[in-house]
């Protein structure tokens, strides 16, 4: 492997937990890494997560300029020439890879859940229908581009190291639009793809009302992000980009607690990776609690608030 | 308005599913296949638009397998107009682009719609890089759509629950989310009608395209290993919750 490039989104400047988990990926995978970093961020730090060299597009990305961030990406990939480049599977890294790799003319693994390198091509474990099968993806051409699954690798603590940053000029070709306005999410804006805790609320939760005095108390109690099954959202109780499930948002916390969700296919499909899963649910039969490591079988009107009444005590 | 569709034959959402012996993909002898869930959406949109702004819709399919009735009864039956089947199975999403790009310049659309991925493979690239191939700007991820002469406005869903709503001009492809529209059925004398539709098979050398080599091959395709049996908490509310804190805490360590 010559190299491996690794997107490293930031917030305002602060880096996504993300980046130090691709880099640290990407380190085991062989080859040097470098990074990239779109705007105006502490470039330099990112050596002590094991990027030799950072590249830096200066310009203004936020809110999400797709164009721009297809143009300045390839401009690095250019300069860089890397075998692999990675991103987390984030709405920027969705909206722009495909992009990338028709330009360059590579080949892509959307949502992978693990990477490695075999006879020097990318292999990347992804699931696939629904989550129902995983399956791996070699990747014939380069360059390889592949997005991952926030949480899927461990993050590695700043050995403190400083890295080499280099500006990369980027001109703007790219057809885009222009964003007009932002609305802003009801869930306090924990991002569920890449949060920590994520609960979630179902059907019976019964009305919009409920689901916020039940289910967003407890993810505010709790720190977590907030989310719903696509009956709760069909239903009107939670956002449609609330949804978690095959056809929402895929989650991968360390914790999920689903509370008045049966747990069909299309549910599991977003939230079968969660690494501890807790179901509440009245129905003993729900499927929920095949997958559970902890159930309680019991009614969520009475468990739920009594969850977060702990959760407020223990603070 | 000229608008173009795109509609793939999948694996039925609620189908029972068997990885093939190769364990390259799944076995489609027998299985129920219907039109990709994203797509009926965009299916939907595009007549949306056209009994708003007038024109005609063409659907785009690519699969050399993809069944002509499944086509006539959930594209054409609906209100597409005329159907595109490209025979052809590139073994990646850039292939099947490249063959959409040149049929797609063919047929001389202003925009196209697509699901924002397909149920099956679930990659969220074809759409993009059929808009890189064409040169035409894109919106993913679309909840709400609406059309001023050649301008339009999006309303796209974000991460964190953040949308954006946005404003550009054609041509432009736009990929569907769930919540844009609600999906009609189509009524029995549209479906007797839509047999009649017409609808073109092509090969890639009719539309003088190449999918070229594959990028992508798959292999090890398994169900994920099955999770450990959990554990069911007993006892009231409260001594349910304070249990299962601790065991989160103590013994999952996840607090």
């Amino acid at each position: 492997m010559s190299g491996i490039l690794v997107l490293c989104e930031h917030s305002n400047g602060a880096f996504a937990a993300t980046a130090s988990e691709l880099l640290g990926k990407a380190a085991t995978l062989g080859g040097t890494v470098s990074a990239a970093v779109l705007g105006d961020a502490p470039a330099a730090t990112l050596g002590g997560f094991g990027a030799a060299h950072v590249y830096v597009a200066a310009g203004d990305f936020t809110p999400h300029n797709g164009a721009a961030v297809t143009d300045a990406l390839a401009a690095i990939i250019r300069q860089v020439d890397p075998d692999i480049v990675l991103a987390p599977a984030s709405y920027v890294a969705r909206d722009t890879f495909p992009r990338l790799t028709a330009r360059f003319d590579g080949a892509m693994a959307s949502d992978c859940s693990d990477l490695r390198v075999d006879a020097g091509k990318l292999v990347a474990r992804r699931p696939t229908f629904a989550g129902r099968v995983e399956v791996d993806v070699t990747l014939q051409a380069r360059p390889a581009l592949a997005t991952v699954r926030p949480n899927s690798f461990p993050r590695p603590d700043s050995n403190g190291e400083s890295a080499e940053v280099t500006q990369v000029a980027w001109e703007a070709t790219t057809p885009g639009v222009k964003v007009v306005e932002v609305l802003a999410p009801k869930t306090g804006g924990i991002e569920l793809s890449t949060a920590d805790r994520v609960v979630a609320g179902g059907r019976a939760l019964k009305s919009a009302e409920n689901f916020d005095s039940v289910m967003r108390a407890l993810g505010e109690a709790m720190g977590a992000g907030v989310g719903a099954s696509r009956a709760a959202t069909d239903a009107g109780y939670a956002a449609h980009s609330e949804q978690i499930g095959q056809t929402g948002q895929a989650v991968s916390p360390s914790l999920y607690i689903a509370a008045g969700i049966s747990g069909a296919i299309q549910h599991l499909a977003g939230m079968r990776t969660s690494k501890v899963i807790v179901a509440i649910n009245k129905d003993p039969d729900a499927p929920i609690f095949q997958h559970a490591t902890y159930g309680i079988v019991a009614d969520l009107f009475d468990v739920v608030p009594a969850l977060t009444e702990e959760f407020r005590k223990g603070q | 308005m000229k608008i173009g569709v795109c509609a793939k034959v999948t694996v039925d959402a609620d189908a029972r599913i068997k990885v093939n012996p190769q364990g390259t993909g799944i076995a489609l002898d027998g299985v129920k296949l219907g039109i990709s869930d994203y797509d009926e959406y965009a299916v939907e949109e595009s007549i949306r638009i056209k009994e708003a702004h007038g024109g005609e819709i063409v659907s785009f399919t690519v699969g050399a397998t993809s069944d002509d009735k499944l086509l006539r009864g959930g594209v054409l039956a609906l209100g597409v107009d005329r159907s595109v089947l490209i025979t052809e199975s590139p073994a990646d999403p850039l292939g099947v682009a490249t063959l959409l790009a040149a049929s797609v310049r063919k047929e001389e659309v202003e925009v196209v719609l697509t699901g924002k991925s397909t149920i099956d493979e679930q990659n969220f690239q074809v759409g993009t890089m059929l808009a890189e191939l064409l040169g035409w700007a894109h919106v993913t991820q679309v909840t709400a759509l609406t059309f001023e002469g050649n301008a339009f406005t999006a309303t796209r869903n974000m991460d964190a629950g953040v949308q954006q709503v946005v404003t550009g001009t054609l041509p432009a492809v736009i990929s569907c989310e769930d919540g844009l529209n609600t999906v009609r059925y189509a009524k029995l004398p549209a479906i007797m009608k839509a047999k009649k539709k017409p609808m073109d098979k092509v090969t890639a050398a009719d539309l003088g395209a190449d999918a070229g080599d594959a990028r992508l091959s798959q292999a090890n395709m398994a169900p994920p290993a099955a999770r450990p049996a959990g554990r069911i908490i007993e006892g009231d509310a409260a001594t349910a919750a304070r249990e299962l804190i601790r065991l989160l805490r103590d013994e999952a360590k996840v607090l």
